[in-house]
């Protein structure tokens, strides 16, 4: 598992690939939590990741209901069709927001597209 | 090995290694298999005389084992065997046991170290799943245990508890109401692919669903082909239970995945979310082990002769008709039913269960039915099941017949199967009007004590004719079930209106959609809790098919174009619920005294024959009608008079007088053509003549005596 980050404006965008199973999901998990920025925006972009099971998606809850604690929000990019149809019919999918892609969601959030620092 | 020793627990740390792994003795409680904090599993499990236990790991469908590990016999306490693992990739394993029998063996017991078993408490189990996915025969231990996660995010979603006057069920198969391309789902077939249909039970106004069995089993089992179609015919209903911890994970849209788990409660929380209960139909009468020349799955090679109902012989007794009978009475299966329901309770929000043939679970070890089984009552008083409806089918196949005698301990309610067989012998034309009465007013005849809930009253279920066969079909026609047509009741108490089958016959088509209509008003208006079996509502058939089990094809699945075809039917049946909505006499909660309990002046119910305040009992009469008094949801008095008709000449009924003030409004008349035969609540017509109302020939009319509606 690799964690890209970078900051647009306010807005901090994790970038995610590799597998996300059991064995990886525990330290990806606090990587990211210690990365939630207090108040601000995450943007997990999840377009490189390959497996995610059961314990990946659990990381995923964790993140938004941390984030909420330190009134941050997350935003989901890069869901693969596959991956979307596990958290719809999961039900998973409604606890984020999700946005098509990372531009669409930095727009909306009224931030810089394509500046500083570019892709990780 | 020793992953993940982070958690503040000072038992987190192993005592041995077994086989190069990492344990130390685990607890006996809970059964099953737990993740437990420092990153390892607990596994438990009960086997009362077995002399050694192994558990047996599988890397995730892999052919042969990862690895052995006999559980050390000090780790025993009691019949229990419990053993924490440490270091386990766990969402990449399955597992189960080998359990050895003592060297001379109990005739009645078979155990066989060669066989590895199930854990009758595993959460969820792969083998099975993706629906239909051909399996291979050849691979060892083909139900696996799994492990899974417990943790869920139910905000703040609770069992809705709803009253049981106000409930009306449906009856629905997961797989079969929306696997039909028809249904327009992204995920057909699957509790996902449910979520999405549940706007439209809500708009037809049911509020509690009853799912046909969604614990894990094989559709595969006696699966067969069809000599005379090619068509392979499967364990579609699924009454044979492999896991009963476990949800299908054939019916999950995620099941390949494993989260089914997950799938399952997000299903129970969206139907929680419309205002729907969520009813299981459970089997725990047998399982899927059958009989002596049956695979051995776990219970059979665990503890046979705990589990299962013997002989003297050391045979299976019979009593489901499927092979064997589970031993509900012995303390131990009582524990095992009654935590497993707990678990459902609790841990998926469940708000009911309907017991398949319950009569066996009222049955001792000898098979005896008994005065008090232990079973029945310690669910009646259980204190997690408190606000559960339990809800017993009160027969078996061994010929107990206990519909309105089930042990009830004024808690356990009924599949009403006289209800049925009234109503639809009144419908063709050779019923007691007597008898339908007492079925009106939900069977004081059978549960004057416990109330008219205890009445689950139903025309159709899964089991039978659905109704637009029951209106279409002399006979049963279940060629298609491969065993040339033997199989199924033979007593269908139908009648098809003049041709078998489907027709181009106008006369017969009207008469039909007719009888269905008049059907669904006794249904609708009746005291008791109405059962509607899905697809009834947009006159689904089965081609006359009266035991469907096999069939995953269009003979089973929901057909969504009816919903258009037959827009009328389904508008009526919305019309009918929410008119019993609106009018609480229609589904009080006591049987009728005769007196008049909220003083509008009139008895809560009253008799009527072509002449107000004579009905015609005798033997001949087709004809009866019934007036309820009482309020209706907005607190004014309400006066519902409904007169059904069995007879083929119309009939003029003279209508008892109202209260000054009062008027009488239609609000059913199936004999009126198409969407005329039906208004919709709170826009009843005002009737011209106040004193007389014609009934037409086979037809049920619905009168709404109330102040005057503004049209």
């Amino acid at each position: 598992m690799e964690i890209g980050k970078r900051q647009a404006g306010d807005t901090l965008i994790l970038s995610l690939s590799g597998d996300l199973d059991g064995r990886i999901a525990p330290e990806t998990q606090r990587e990211i939590l210690e990365a939630l920025p207090p108040g601000g925006q995450v943007l997990l972009d999840l377009g490189g990741l390959g497996l995610v099971t059961s314990a990946g998606l659990r990381t995923m809850l964790q993140i938004y209901r941390r984030a909420q604690i330190v009134d941050t929000n997350v935003t989901l990019v890069g869901l693969s069709t596959q991956l979307r149809n596990i958290l719809t019919a999961t039900g998973f999918l409604s606890f984020f927001t999700v946005d098509e892609s990372v531009e669409q969601c930095l727009v909306r959030l009224g931030e810089p597209v394509g500046q500083r620092g570019g892709a990780e | 090995m020793t992953a993940a020793i982070e958690a503040g627990r000072i038992d987190s740390f192993p005592t041995q290694q077994v086989n190069g792994y990492d344990v130390r003795p685990g607890r006996t409680e809970p059964f099953g298999a737990t993740v437990v904090p420092g990153g390892g599993v607990n596994f438990s499990i009960y086997s009362s005389s077995a002399q050694a236990v192994t558990l047996v790991l599988f890397e995730q469908g892999a052919q042969e084992p990862l690895v052995e590990l006999p559980i050390p016999s000090q780790f025993r306490i009691g019949s229990v065997w419990s053993m924490v693992v440490f270091g386990l990739d766990y969402e990449n394993i399955e597992y189960g046991y080998r359990v050895f029998g003592p060297e001379q063996q109990d005739f009645r017991d078979r155990f066989d170290h060669s066989q590895i078993l199930a854990d009758p408490y595993a959460r969820a189990f792969s083998g099975r799943d993706s629906w239909g996915e051909v399996p291979d025969r050849d691979r060892p231990y083909p139900y696996r245990s799994r492990l899974t996660y417990e943790d869920f995010d139910w905000e703040d979603d609770r069992p809705l508890r709803i009253a049981s006057t106000d409930l009306v069920v449906y009856e629905l198969h997961v797989r079969g109401f929306t696997q039909d391309p028809s249904s327009g789902v992204a995920q057909p077939g699957t509790y996902a692919g449910l979520v999405e249909k549940i706007p439209y039970l809500k708009e037809l106004g049911v509020n509690c669903v009853e799912l046909m069995p969604v614990f894990e089993f094989d559709e595969f089992e006696n699966s067969r082909i069809n000599e005379a179609t090619g068509e392979r015919l499967y364990n579609f209903w699924g009454y044979s239970t492999v896991g009963f911890y476990a949800p299908k994970a054939g019916y999950a849209a995620t099941g390949a995945f494993g989260m089914q788990r997950d799938e399952f409660k997000n299903m129970v929380k969206e139907f929680h979310r419309a205002g729907i209960e969520v009813t299981l139909d459970v089997v725990f009468n047998h399982t899927a082990e059958g009989n002596e020349l049956g695979p051995t799955i776990h219970f059979r090679g665990l503890d046979n002769r705990t589990y299962y109902m013997l002989t003297p012989e050391g045979f299976y007794y019979n009593f489901s008709g499927t092979g064997n009978t589970l031993n509900c009475n012995s303390p131990v299966v009582r524990d095992y039913v009654l935590s497993c329901l707990r678990f459902w309770a609790s841990e998926y929000h469940i708000d009911g269960f309907r017991f398949d043939l319950a009569a066996i679970l009222g049955r001792g070890t000898d098979g005896a039915p008994l005065e008090n089984p232990p079973l029945l009552e310690s669910m009646a008083f259980d204190p997690v099941l408190t606000d559960c409806l339990l809800i017993a089918e009160a027969w078996d196949a061994g010929g107990l017949y206990q519909v309105g005698s089930f042990p009830n301990y004024r808690r356990w309610s009924e599949w009403n199967g006289k209800f049925r067989d009234t109503v639809r012998k009144f419908l063709k034309g050779d019923g007691d009007v007597g008898d339908l009465a007492t079925r009106m007013v939900g069977s004081p005849d059978l549960y004057w004590a416990r109330g008219t809930c205890s009445s689950i009253n139903f025309i159709t279920c899964h089991d039978g004719f659905s109704l637009a066969d029951m209106v279409s079909y002399n006979d049963k026609h279940n060629e298609a079930n491969g065993e040339d047509n033997r199989d199924g009741a033979n007593d269908n108490n139908s009648w098809n209106c003049g041709a078998e089958g489907k027709t181009d016959d106008a006369e017969v088509n009207t008469l039909r959609l007719r009888q269905m209509k008049n059907a669904m008003v006794l249904l609708l208006t009746s005291q008791g809790v109405p059962m509607i079996l899905s697809g009834d509502e947009v006159g689904r058939s089965q081609q006359g098919n009266n035991n469907a089990y096999c069939h995953d094809s269009k003979l089973t699945w929901m057909d969504w174009n009816l919903v258009d075809e037959n827009a009328e039917l389904l508008e009526f049946v919305r019309n009918l619920i929410s008119f019993r909505k609106r009018h609480p006499s229609l589904r009080d909660g006591h049987h009728p005294r005769g007196d008049d309990p909220v003083g509008c002046g009139y008895p809560d119910v009253s008799w009527h024959g072509t002449k107000a305040w004579q009905p015609d009992w005798s033997e001949s009469s087709r004809l009866i009608a019934v007036m309820r008094n009482g309020h209706s949801v907005d607190g004014d008095d309400s006066h519902v008079y409904i007169a059904a008709n069995s007879h083929w000449a119309a009939h003029e009924m003279q209508l008892p007088d109202l209260p000054e003030g009062m008027r009488w409004h239609r609000f059913v008349d199936t004999y009126a053509p198409g969407p005329l035969a039906t208004t919709v609540p709170g826009q009843e017509v005002l009737l011209d003549n106040q004193h007389s109302v014609t009934l037409g020939p086979r037809s049920t009319v619905v009168l709404l005596g109330s102040r005057p509606i503004d049209a």
